[in-house]
């Protein structure tokens, strides 16, 4: 295992640096908050000449997401990073991206939209995002986002996938909180990554290839569609095998889902982000207590780890499902809506509930992990469940 | 030293608190600790209230949520005292550090404060103007912290401040810098 280096630093700057050792050639990006810095940071790599990427400031999301489809096409490494409203404006170019094949990589700092305006944490971009075709991994602290960057690139550029992938961490809690970090050397990131090899770039002009042509009515539309969604149910097989030479390498785990205490659990929380650790602190307590209390954290979230998350959730009584999203009008928050899904074919299927919680930056305190769990044990001793999401510790 | 020691950061912005809780923060990776700190966003202009919180442990930290109940709070700016609750949700045997010429048993009867809380004062502003020429309180308060909970230690803090600053600024910087951390770890008074 080669040598790494113990850092306090942010989420952002790790990622800046995770950026840089993968050695983009073109980085395109638009500032905006909690994202700030990761393009602050790379930025002045390349003003040092410490990474030899083309840095295009564009004047909007649109614009870097179109110039990151441009430079792809043509055969360039590509990476940006965005947030929140820089998200939703990227909206047509995601999906261009992805039917283009295009293993862009971009980092994607979670945060609230608006109206009202808000620049803290939750998942509404991201989740909004989920049916655009890109690979989502989350991260749940400063070191899985390092991590995850440093994976996506792999990912995305494995002939058997060719889909961009988006990186995702939580806003301020993990972008610009300073925590404890091992970073890898250059060389084995780069040796890691490997050389990008473009398929139908359209700068080899020994092999001319027209890209995102017209495919109208009797077109092949609809067959790209399926190849297209062949290619992300490939790409499970591919994260996990990416996940498992990167662990192999820096020592730290890796899954489509990360379980805690799960063996014997009767009550379990499934989470996405850094509420995960708030969940493990509470449950070790409750373990403590005699309460057979157990965690599962999701960070591959397309392709979704169905399969997985029902093996996880076999002999459990009563689940919580925490979403720090809305899907308005829907039976609950888009990871309950999947862990649902996944428990449809289970022999065994427990009650599951969910739970809104910490929409734009509201505080994941403690005693509001510790009720989810009351609310568990009390389901699980036959109280019924309850429908439609509780917005946990709303006033 | 205990499993997982709190801080809560009360300073206007521009005092350095964000760069003291950075500096506690690596301080205690050198000593090979666990540790988190993180500012609270919101609307930044030059003297308003902010707080800053800094986590530290001997083991790996999952909590990503708020501090609600630190085991030590600092001011940076004693001014702030009509302006926060400073003591609030503080641990009943926590400890407020305080930069002011105000003795700590004034402060204490003041606030109204148990007996079980140690309230801690050092003039970091008089020293920072002394050392530094600067009314920078930052640097001195960890000096303060250092001596008044033992959370970190006082050579680390020094040693890390020289290679820290050694980058950006100059040996009379560095060394007024030091002074102020030993004269703070030496005239703090605690009641």
């Amino acid at each position: 295992m080669p040598e790494q280096k113990t850092v306090a630093t942010t989420g952002n700057s790790v990622v800046a640096e995770a950026f840089r050792q993968c050695a983009p050639d073109v980085v395109p990006a638009y500032p905006i908050t909690p994202q700030t810095t990761i393009v602050e940071e790379f930025a002045k790599f390349v003003a040092q000449g410490r990474v030899h990427a083309e840095y295009v400031p564009v004047e909007s999301e649109h614009s870097a997401m179109s110039a990151c489809v441009g430079a792809s096409a043509a055969g360039a490494r590509v990476m940006t990073a965005t947030s929140s409203q820089g998200l939703a404006l990227m909206w047509e170019e995601l999906h261009i991206a992805s039917g283009m094949r295009l293993p862009i990589v971009m980092a994607n700092a979670n945060r609230a939209l608006s109206a009202p305006i808000n620049i803290h944490c939750d998942h509404s971009d991201v989740m909004g995002a989920r049916d655009t075709g890109w690979v989502m991994l989350f991260a749940e602290t400063a070191q899985e986002a390092y991590d995850n960057t440093i994976m996506s690139i792999p990912i995305a550029e494995d002939p058997e996938v060719l889909l961009p992938v988006m990186t995702c961490l939580d806003g301020f809690i993990t972008t610009h909180s300073i925590d404890r970090v091992q970073l890898m050397d250059d060389e084995s990131v780069s040796a890691f990554v490997g050389e990008y090899k473009p398929v139908n770039a359209l700068l080899d002009l020994d092999n001319p290839v027209s890209h995102g042509s017209f495919a109208g009515l009797g077109g092949p539309y609809f067959e790209f569609k399926r190849s297209q969604r062949e290619a992300i149910d490939r790409s499970k097989a591919v994260v996990e095998r990416v996940g498992a030479a990167f662990s192999e390498l820096s020592g730290r785990p890796f899954g489509l889902i990360e379980t805690d205490m799960m063996d014997d659990a009767e009550v379990a929380v499934v989470v996405i982000g850094s509420t995960a650790g708030n969940v493990r602190h509470v449950a070790k307590q409750l373990r403590a207590e005699g309460v057979k209390a157990g965690l599962v954290k999701v960070r591959c979230f397309r392709p979704f780890p169905y399969a997985e998350l029902a093996a996880a959730l076999a002999g459990v009584k009563a689940v919580a499902v925490l979403d720090r999203a809305e899907s308005f009008g829907a039976e609950g928050g888009p990871l309950y809506l999947e862990t649902r899904s996944a428990l449809y074919d289970a022999e065994h299927r427990p009650a599951v509930v969910n739970y809104v919680y910490g929409l734009g930056g509201s505080d994941v305190k403690l005693e509001l992990i510790r009720s989810v769990f009351t609310d568990l044990s009390d389901i699980a001793t036959g109280t019924p469940a309850l429908h439609g999401p509780v917005y946990l510790g709303a006033r | 030293m205990q499993q997982l020691t709190e801080i809560r950061w009360h300073a206007r912005a521009g005092q350095g608190a964000v760069t003291a809780a950075k500096l506690v923060a690596e301080t205690a990776l050198a000593a090979d600790q666990y540790m988190q700190a993180m500012p609270e966003y919101g609307p930044e202009r030059m003297g308003a209230p902010i707080k800053a919180f800094t986590r530290i442990s001997p083991e790996p930290i999952d909590i990503h949520c708020n501090i609600e109940n630190p085991n030590v709070v600092i001011l940076l700016d004693d001014t702030l005292l009509d302006v926060v609750d400073v003591a609030e949700g503080l641990v009943a045997d926590g400890t407020i550090i305080i930069n002011t010429c105000t003795p700590p048993d004034a402060i204490k009867r003041a606030l109204g404060l148990a007996d079980s809380i140690t309230v801690a004062c050092v003039d970091a502003s008089g020293i920072a103007l002394d050392t530094i020429k600067r009314d920078i309180p930052n640097t001195p308060m960890v000096g303060a912290l250092a001596k008044v909970t033992g959370a970190v230690e006082i050579d680390s803090v020094k040693s890390l401040l020289a290679k820290t600053f050694g980058k950006k600024f100059g040996q009379d910087i560095i060394d007024a810098n030091l002074a102020s951390v030993d004269r703070a770890y030496e005239e703090v008074t605690t009641a």
